[in-house]
C-alpha cells in the first residue's frame, strides 16, 4: 500500500480529569483566538457550547417543519379517503368531518415531528459514522466514560502543529497529543 | 421513635463516574453478575410466554369463538387487556418525558427501565387489537390506510381507527425516545467492552457516538423536544383509548370524565408496575445507591396522588349515574353495586381506593413488602376497573331482552397470562443485554450533586468562620 495518502492532521487533543478543567482550558483557547474548538465528554455539559463558541438552532426548525408536514399529511389523507376517493354517508355526518379528523391529524403531527427530531439530530451530527479521527487520540475510550477532552482542530486558521501543541501543554492536561486521521501510518 | 431521615442526595455512597459506569455497565458486560435466579426467572417467563403462543395458535385455528365474548358482550378480555397494558406503558413515558420537562432529576435512574417497560407493555397491548380480528393478516385494511384491491379505506370517523394511529405513533415514538437515550450508553459499553463481539455489536448500535460537544448540543435539543412531543402524545393516547368508550352511547361509558380518569389510572397502574420491577432488580443487582429509598418514597407519593384522582373518578361515575336521572344509567350503577359482578366492583374499590391509602404513612412507604403488596393490589385493581367498565356495561344495556351474563373461557385467561410471560421474558432479556440505568444521565447527576455538595460545605465553613 505504498500509494496510501499521507495522513492528514485532525488536530491537537488534550485530556482533562474534570469538567472544570475543561471549561477553563476551553476559555483559555478561545481567548487565544482559536475558533475551531471541539470537546468530547461523557455527558452533556451545560454552557460548554457557549464557552467554545458553538451555536446551532437547526434541530428545532426541523421538528417544526416535521410537525407541519405531519399535520397536513394526516389531514389530507383523511380528506382524500373520505371525501374524494370513497365518499360515504355515515350517520348523516358531513363528508369532511373536521372534528372527527382531528385526532389522526394530531397523532401524525407528533409522529412526523418526532422523526424530524431524531433524524434531524442524527443527520446534522453526521451519524452513523463508525470512524472518526478523534478515536485515534490516546486514551480516547475514556471520553465516553470519565475523562474530558478538548480538541483544537487543524482547520483553525491559527493552527500550527508545533505552536498549538505547546499551547495546549500549558494547560493542566493529563496528556496532549497531535492526532492524525489514520493510525499507524505515521510510524 | 423518631424516624431516620431519607437520604439527602439522589446518589448515595462514595461514587465516581467510573464506579457508576462499572456498577451499571458490568450487568451487561459481565455475565457472572447474573446468577441462577436470572436464568430461572427467564426460564419461567419463557414457559409462560409459550402459553401465549399456544393460545394464539388455537385462536387462529379455531377463530375467536374460543373466547368467551359474544353478543351483547362483544368486547371483553381483548379490550380489557389492551387497555391494561397500554396503561402500564404510560408511566414509562411519564417518567421519561414529563419528569424531564419539569426537571425532576430523580427520574435519571429509573427512566431507562421505565421506557423499556413502556415498549414491552405496548407490544403486549398490540397483540389484542391484532388478534381480536381473528385473521390479522387479512384484516390489515381495517387498521391501516393503504390502497387495497377492494378500494376500501378505514373509517376515520371511528374512535377505533384513532386508536390505531395513536397506539402506532406511541409505539414508534417510544422506540425513538428509548433508542436516542441509549446511544451514548451504547458508546460507553463499546469503549468498556473487552471482548470483540460485544465491542462490535455495541460499536454498530452506538452509531459511532463520540461524545462531541456539537453532538451533545443537538442531542440535548432533540431529546428535550422529544420529551415535549411525548408529553401531549401520552395524554392523547389514553384519551383516545377512553374515546373508544366515551364516544358510544352504552350506559356507563358515555361520560366526559373518561379521558382524565383514564390517564390518571394509566399512570397509577404504570407506577405500580415500575415499583414491582424496580424493587427486586435493585435488590438483586445492588443498585440501591442509585434507586434509593427516596426514589421509592417519591414513586409511592405519585401513586397515592394518581390513585386519589382515580378514586374521585369512581365517585363521579356514581354521581353522574344518579344526577342524570336516566333510569338505564341508574340501573347500571346498581347492577355494579348489587349485581352478580358486585364482587368485582367492591374488589376494585378495595384495591384501588382503600388499600393505596396506607401510603399516606411515611413508615409504610419504606416497608418494601407493604409497597409490593400495594402494587400487586393496584395492578389487580386496575385490571378489575377495566372489567367493571367493559363487560359489565355490555351485559346490561337498553333492551332487557338482550341482557346476557359474560363468562370468560380458559383461553381468555391463558392468553392473558401468556402476555404477562412475554412481558417478563422481554424485560429480563433487557436487564441482561442493555444498561438498565441511564449511565450518562447518572454521571451528569453526580456532577451536579458534587457541585451542590461543595457549595453547601463552603457555606457551612463560612458560617463556622464567623
Amino acid at each position: 500500500m505504498h500509494l496510501a495518502k499521507a495522513p492528514k492532521t485532525y488536530g491537537v487533543i488534550a485530556e482533562f480529569d474534570s469538567p472544570e478543567q475543561l471549561f477553563a482550558a476551553g476559555k483559555k483557547a478561545r481567548e487565544a483566538g482559536y475558533k475551531e474548538l471541539e470537546a468530547y465528554t461523557p455527558f452533556p455539559l451545560h454552557g460548554l457550547s457557549d464557552t467554545l463558541g458553538f451555536k446551532d438552532e437547526k434541530v428545532p426548525w426541523i421538528v417544526f417543519a416535521g410537525a407541519l408536514l405531519g399535520g397536513t399529511c394526516g389531514y389530507l389523507l383523511q380528506y382524500y379517503t373520505s371525501v374524494i376517493d370513497y365518499p360515504m354517508n355515515v350517520g348523516g355526518k358531513p363528508l369532511n368531518s373536521l372534528p372527527m379528523f382531528f385526532p389522526v391529524a394530531y397523532e401524525c403531527t407528533i409522529l412526523f415531528a418526532a422523526f424530524g427530531a431524531v433524524l434531524g439530530m442524527l443527520g446534522l451530527n453526521q451519524l452513523p459514522q463508525p470512524y472518526h479521527a478523534a478515536f485515534n487520540a490516546p486514551n480516547f475510550d475514556r471520553a465516553s466514560q470519565d475523562k474530558f477532552f478538548l480538541a483544537i482542530e487543524a482547520k483553525d486558521p491559527l493552527f500550527d502543529e508545533v505552536e498549538t501543541l505547546s499551547f495546549m501543554e500549558t494547560m493542566d492536561a493529563n496528556n496532549v497529543s497531535l492526532v492524525k486521521d489514520s493510525p499507524g501510518v505515521e510510524e | 421513635m423518631a424516624r431516620e431521615p431519607l437520604n439527602e442526595y439522589l446518589i448515595t455512597g462514595e461514587q465516581t463516574y467510573a464506579s457508576l459506569d462499572n456498577t451499571i455497565g458490568s450487568m451487561v458486560l459481565d455475565g457472572k453478575r447474573h446468577k441462577k435466579n436470572w436464568y430461572m426467572t427467564l426460564g419461567v417467563a419463557f414457559m409462560v410466554m409459550n402459553l401465549f403462543l399456544v393460545s394464539v395458535a388455537w385462536l387462529l385455528y379455531q377463530g375467536i369463538g374460543v373466547w368467551g365474548n359474544n353478543v351483547p358482550t362483544a368486547w371483553a378480555f381483548d379490550i380489557i387487556n389492551f387497555v391494561w397494558w397500554i396503561g402500564i406503558g404510560h408511566a414509562g413515558t411519564l417518567i421519561s418525558a414529563i419528569l424531564l420537562l419539569v426537571r425532576q432529576n430523580w427520574r435519571n435512574s429509573i427512566n431507562r427501565f421505565a421506557e423499556a417497560m413502556t415498549l414491552f407493555a405496548v407490544m403486549c397491548a398490540a397483540q389484542y387489537p391484532l388478534l381480536h380480528t381473528g385473521r390479522p393478516w387479512v384484516a390489515a385494511y381495517w387498521l391501516m390506510p393503504y390502497p387495497n384491491i377492494m378500494g376500501l379505506w378505514p373509517q376515520f370517523r371511528s374512535p377505533l381507527i384513532w386508536d390505531v394511529f395513536a397506539v402506532t405513533t406511541y409505539a414508534l415514538v417510544s422506540i425513538l425516545f428509548w433508542f436516542v437515550g441509549l446511544i451514548p450508553d451504547l458508546a460507553t459499553l463499546r469503549d468498556k467492552a473487552t471482548n470483540k463481539v460485544p465491542k462490535m455489536i455495541f460499536g454498530i448500535l452506538s452509531l459511532g457516538w463520540r461524545g462531541s460537544m456539537k453532538h451533545w448540543h443537538r442531542y440535548e435539543q432533540a431529546y428535550l423536544l422529544l420529551a415535549g412531543l411525548s408529553t401531549p402524545l401520552v395524554l392523547s393516547v389514553h384519551t383516545i383509548v377512553s374515546y373508544d368508550f366515551a364516544m358510544s352511547i352504552v350506559p356507563g361509558w358515555n361520560v366526559t370524565v373518561f379521558p382524565p380518569y383514564f390517564v390518571a389510572g394509566a399512570v397509577f397502574a404504570g407506577f405500580a408496575m415500575v415499583l414491582l420491577l424496580a424493587i427486586p432488580v435493585r435488590h438483586i443487582y445492588g443498585l440501591k445507591d442509585m434507586i434509593t429509598d427516596k426514589h421509592i418514597d417519591w414513586m409511592c407519593k405519585i401513586m397515592l396522588a394518581t390513585g386519589l384522582i382515580v378514586f374521585y373518578g369512581y365517585i363521579l361515575e356514581i354521581f353522574y349515574a344518579y344526577y342524570s336521572a336516566n333510569s338505564v344509567e341508574i340501573a347500571l350503577a346498581e347492577w355494579r353495586f348489587f349485581g352478580p359482578y358486585s364482587w368485582a366492583y367492591w374488589s376494585l374499590i378495595a384495591c384501588n381506593g382503600i388499600i393505596p391509602q396506607v401510603l399516606w404513612a411515611p413508615r409504610m412507604r419504606r416497608s418494601l413488602p407493604v409497597i409490593m403488596f400495594v402494587c400487586v393490589a393496584i395492578s389487580y385493581g386496575m385490571w378489575l376497573e377495566r372489567f367493571v367498565i367493559i363487560p359489565m356495561s355490555l351485559t346490561r344495556n337498553y333492551l332487557p331482552a338482550s341482557d346476557r351474563m359474560y363468562y370468560p373461557t380458559i383461553v381468555d385467561f391463558v392468553m392473558f397470562m401468556g402476555t404477562i410471560g412475554l412481558f417478563f421474558f422481554l424485560m429480563w432479556l433487557f436487564i441482561r443485554f442493555l444498561p438498565v440505568i441511564n449511565m450518562f444521565e447518572m454521571k451528569d447527576l453526580l456532577f451536579k450533586q458534587n457541585l451542590e455538595r461543595r457549595a453547601k460545605e463552603e457555606a457551612k465553613e463560612e458560617v463556622g468562620a464567623h
